[in-house]
């Protein structure tokens, strides 16, 4: 019982991630784009938590913390640079 | 059901609680008219989601092999402090560049004062 709704959540996770993904091919801007992207590798977070808990391993704890790192730091980059079309900026002169 | 088994029955359902969840918001995600109403689904009830599923797989590993995960704290911190951030971010520079609204908006009210501060430079 406990297998089968663990394995309906991963199933549930697995549709969100692909109505997130018809979002980004037919997103009408690129803040659409960006938005799904997140929503994503949200999803992908709690699908890798379900599988590690089916597993019945801890060795995917840290997966979890270092795409939460990169999806805040990847939507950061993409959102400056829509904003301001650079991402790191140079130092003015003089 | 003894009580180890009732547990991990709370860890699997908060886990099939995040999940559905996490469909309504990608529901909300394909519904919504315009960026702004599709990042308010996204970031909001995904956030919720994820949270409830992470505190769900704490709870099934805490109770079954009798370990607290650190790491999983502290991942359920930080998609909860930085979820919104990220979320912040991109919404205002979907304002900046000029993304449109769906037509079903009444009043902008940030768009008055970005003008004024735009005639003072």
């Amino acid at each position: 019982m406990i297998e089968m709704m663990l394995t309906t959540a991963l199933v549930l996770f697995a549709l969100a991630i692909a109505i997130a993904l018809y979002r980004i091919i037919s997103g009408p801007s690129i803040p659409d784009r960006v938005v799904a992207m997140d929503m994503i590798v949200v999803n992908l977070i709690s699908g890798i938590a379900v599988v590690s808990v089916l597993l019945k391993t801890k060795a995917f704890l840290e997966v979890i913390l270092i795409l939460g790192i990169l999806a805040f730091i990847s939507t950061i980059a993409l959102s400056k640079f829509i904003e301001r079309g650079v991402i790191i900026e140079r130092k003015r002169d003089g | 059901m003894n009580v180890s088994e009732m547990d991990e029955f709370i860890g699997a359902f908060l886990i099939l609680i995040g999940g559905i969840i996490s469909v309504i918001s990608a529901m909300g995600i394909i519904r919504f008219p315009d960026v702004y109403t599709r990042a308010h689904a996204a970031t909001k009830s995904t956030t919720l989601g994820v949270l409830l599923s992470l505190v769900g797989a704490f709870i099934y590993i805490w109770m079954t092999e009798n370990y607290i995960s650190v790491r999983l704290v502290l991942g359920i911190v930080f998609v909860f402090i930085t979820a919104p951030v990220s979320g912040h971010l991109i919404i205002r520079a979907a304002y900046r560049s000029k993304v449109n609204m769906t037509e079903d908006t009444v009043e902008d009210e940030l768009k008055a004062i970005l003008d004024k501060q735009t005639e003072v430079h």
